[in-house]
């Protein structure tokens, strides 16, 4: 068992299944000869040649329609997006293309788009974005967003390996600041699967990326005051683990959702309306929220800080559900 | 090239071009009568550049139609019955009933991808497939047309630009059909020739009449086998004309009436009819013969179509995620070792290259079978020569290289 960062365990799960198989092949800018922008493809393509890592011009449209078209025929393509903020630029292609593509004439997809997300290092409007619910809100379109180094790797082989178009959110807030030991073999960790991170009695906070460990700290501030939260980690946006959701709140009674989305549209909406639909009796306080304001991500430090949740607004909004 | 055709294949052009037609006027009457669902497009007048190019490629090569290549799926071995139910949205149409006209494809034995609504998107999808055929050795050609409004999206330029740079084997057919629903090709591009957009990725274009189906055939033949033998990308133009509206919703009364008359009397299949009896290539037995086999053909498979039940309203709820039906498996045709460690293994830089006098930064081979631009071996063809004259009939080919 070896310490790793985040990092290297999404670089090491993409090193492994390429060794795997011979049809995975990864595409993007600059992910050949510089190693990607962030170093995740370093040494990929020394060891796998020119064939499979494939250094695209910047043309994010064409890299996602050039991996279908590999999907069509056999190969099993990671897609990078330099950061995951240019997925926009080929939005057309995964809703319309990709998603659709099994529902409408049961041509299956099996891609990977993965990329950097998140803010939190003062990359501005255009390097911090979390953009996961538009795909989440894609029928089609598996999404991940994982939080530790073990889930990462775990996940992303997972991904390549699943038969549907799976988008894969690196938080690159987490790439170099988190490490841990992850086993030496290979393992796959499923998708779909929410995790229990703290065991608690008073409430309970989901969240997921970042934003669980900002929970974990405040479930620590929390429990000196007395109160026990419980902390999950959704791990999947999409499909969403209803079962653990429900579970945790039946047990609790009370939750508090957290994601560094912004708050109009984000996932905490979702979650509060399937806990109405389906646990209402079981709870014993209002649902809340805390999450990134209704802004686009703002670059100065002071405004950034204002935008995203920290472990004392969470904890502030746990105190008041608390008291109910 | 020296390209010929047998009898037999002059005789299969026309079956195809008159099956295409008499598909579609059949297809009008169904309309009529309520029993499209939705939308139905005309291929009018664009029979020989659908049936023409399509016919160029073999089973083991890839296609992707557009919204009027009807011809290219029935030569591709599609069935009458597939357009019929997938207008009139049956449960046993290709896509169950799920989407519509000609958007539907087959990924294991015709090799078809399906199209979607927005114009471009099929073209780095099928560079991409013609990349992945690369890799895996195969020896295939990817082909997808573009009308000359789609040529205008942001898709169409990264889609090209990708092939080329990749030098992927992949033949882009711009049916130049004059209009973009009601606006006129000269509103949207600034250029004589939609195949001057081939210059910008450094690629080989022809341009052919695209009413001429000999013309046609033998031009994508051309492109077909250079493409094949490692050429990379290629743009053919095919100018034609919608005679019909955009849709049949649209009367097209914007089309000026001389521009009606002067397309209609080049009409595709009206000019090979002539060709085929000029060349002696059959008799008027012959063509009745034809004809009622086409006739007869499509009685049966119209019936098929509507005696067919809709779809069963749950299946709405299926198919959004393919669980364990995933059988697409990837045909190798090399030996899988040459893409696997150790012999994968490259040196991760750029070398800089003296190429033409000039010092450019190359050093990677696409694949080992095809070369780049500047990796030593030979530069890519360039588009010169002779340019169609416009308001002309541009004679049975203009080929430029």
């Amino acid at each position: 068992m070896a310490q790793v960062t985040f990092l290297e365990a999404i670089r090491q799960a993409l090193f492994e299944e390429m060794e795997r198989d011979p049809t995975v092949v990864l595409l993007g800018e600059d992910v050949g000869v510089y190693g990607g922008a962030f170093k995740v493809s370093a040494g990929l393509l020394e060891r796998f040649g020119w064939e499979r890592v494939i250094d695209t011009p910047i043309s994010e449209t064409a890299i996602i329609g050039a991996a279908v078209g590999m999907s069509y025929a056999g190969l099993r393509p990671v897609a990078e997006m330099q950061f995951i903020d240019f997925i926009a630029c080929c939005f057309n292609q995964l809703t319309n293309f990709v998603a659709k593509s099994h529902y409408r004439w049961g041509a299956p997809v099996p891609m990977v788009v993965r990329g950097p997300s998140g803010g939190g290092v003062h990359g501005g409007p255009f390097h911090s974005a979390n953009p996961e619910m538009y795909f989440v809100h894609t029928p089609g379109l598996k999404v991940i967003y994982p939080s530790t180094a073990y889930d990462a790797k775990g996940l992303l082989k997972s991904a390549i390996r699943d038969n549907n178009p799976v988008l894969f959110f690196e938080h690159k807030f987490l790439y170099r600041r988190i490490k841990e030991e992850i086993p030496a073999e290979d393992y796959t960790v499923p998708i779909g699967k929410a995790a229990v991170r703290r065991e608690g009695r008073d409430l309970t906070i989901i969240s997921y990326a970042a934003m669980m460990h900002t929970s974990l700290e405040a479930a620590n501030l929390l429990s000196k005051e007395g109160i026990e939260a419980e902390v999950m980690d959704l791990r999947t946006l999409y499909p969403l683990d209803r079962e653990a959701i429900l579970a945790s709140v039946r047990k609790t009674n009370k939750l508090l959702v957290v994601h560094e989305d912004t708050r109009t549209g984000g996932i905490a909406g979702e979650i509060a309306a399937i806990v109405c639909e389906e646990a209402f009796e079981d709870l014993d306080g209002p649902i809340l929220r805390v999450t990134s304001l209704d802004t686009p991500v703002p670059y100065s430090p002071p405004l950034e800080e204002r935008f995203l949740p920290n472990a004392e607004k969470v904890a502030a909004a746990a105190r008041e559900l608390a008291r109910f | 090239m020296n390209v010929s055709l047998t009898r037999q294949q002059h005789l299969e052009l026309y079956y195809y071009m008159k099956l295409n037609r008499m598909l579609e006027e059949q297809m009008e009457r169904l309309f009529r009568q309520n029993k499209i669902v939705g939308g139905l497009y005309s291929s009018l007048g664009q029979e020989a550049t659908s049936v023409g190019t399509a016919y160029a490629l073999e089973l083991r090569d890839w296609m992707a139609p557009m919204i009027r290549n009807i011809g290219a799926l029935l030569v591709k071995g599609f069935k009458p019955r597939d357009i019929f139910t997938q207008h009139m949205a049956r449960y046993t149409a290709p896509t169950l009933g799920k989407d519509g006209t000609s958007h539907f494809g087959d990924l294991k034995e015709r090799h078809v991808v399906s199209p979607i609504s927005m114009l471009g998107d099929l073209i780095p999808v099928m560079a991409g497939v013609a990349m992945a055929g690369r890799y895996l050795g195969q020896k295939i050609v990817a082909m997808t047309w573009i009308g000359d409004g789609g040529t205008s999206t942001g898709a169409f330029h990264e889609g090209m630009n990708l092939a080329a740079a990749q030098r992927a084997p992949f033949v882009c057919v711009v049916e130049n059909n004059q209009w973009a629903y009601s606006t006129p090709v000269r509103f949207q591009v600034p250029l004589r020739d939609l195949a001057d957009r081939a210059k910008a990725y450094g690629i080989s274009s022809y341009i052919v009449d695209g009413n001429d189906v000999v013309a046609v055939y033998t031009t994508s033949k051309e492109a077909v086998e250079r493409c094949r033998a490692g050429e990379g990308p290629i743009l053919i133009e095919a100018k034609t004309m919608r005679m019909k509206g955009h849709a049949q919703h649209d009367p097209a009364e914007y089309v000026p009436q001389e521009m009606v008359e002067y397309w209609k009397a080049r009409d595709p299949i009206i000019r090979y009819e002539q060709y085929l009896t000029e060349k002696k290539l059959w008799d008027p037995k012959t063509k009745a013969e034809i004809d009622a086999r086409i006739e007869r053909e499509l009685q049966e498979e119209q019936e098929f179509a509507e005696n067919s039940p809709l779809p069963p309203p749950e299946l709405a709820e299926q198919g959004v995620f393919c669980e364990g039906c995933h059988t697409i498996e990837a045909q190798w045709e090399r030996p899988i070792e040459e893409v696997m460690p150790p012999k994968s293994s490259v040196r991760p830089e750029w070398t800089v290259k003296n190429f033409g006098g000039i010092e450019v930064v190359e050093g990677r081979t696409p694949a080992p079978t095809v070369g780049l631009s500047g990796d030593g071996r030979k530069p890519p063809a360039r588009a010169v020569g002779k340019k169609a004259k416009s308001g002309k009939t541009v004679g049975r080919s203009k080929v430029r290289r």
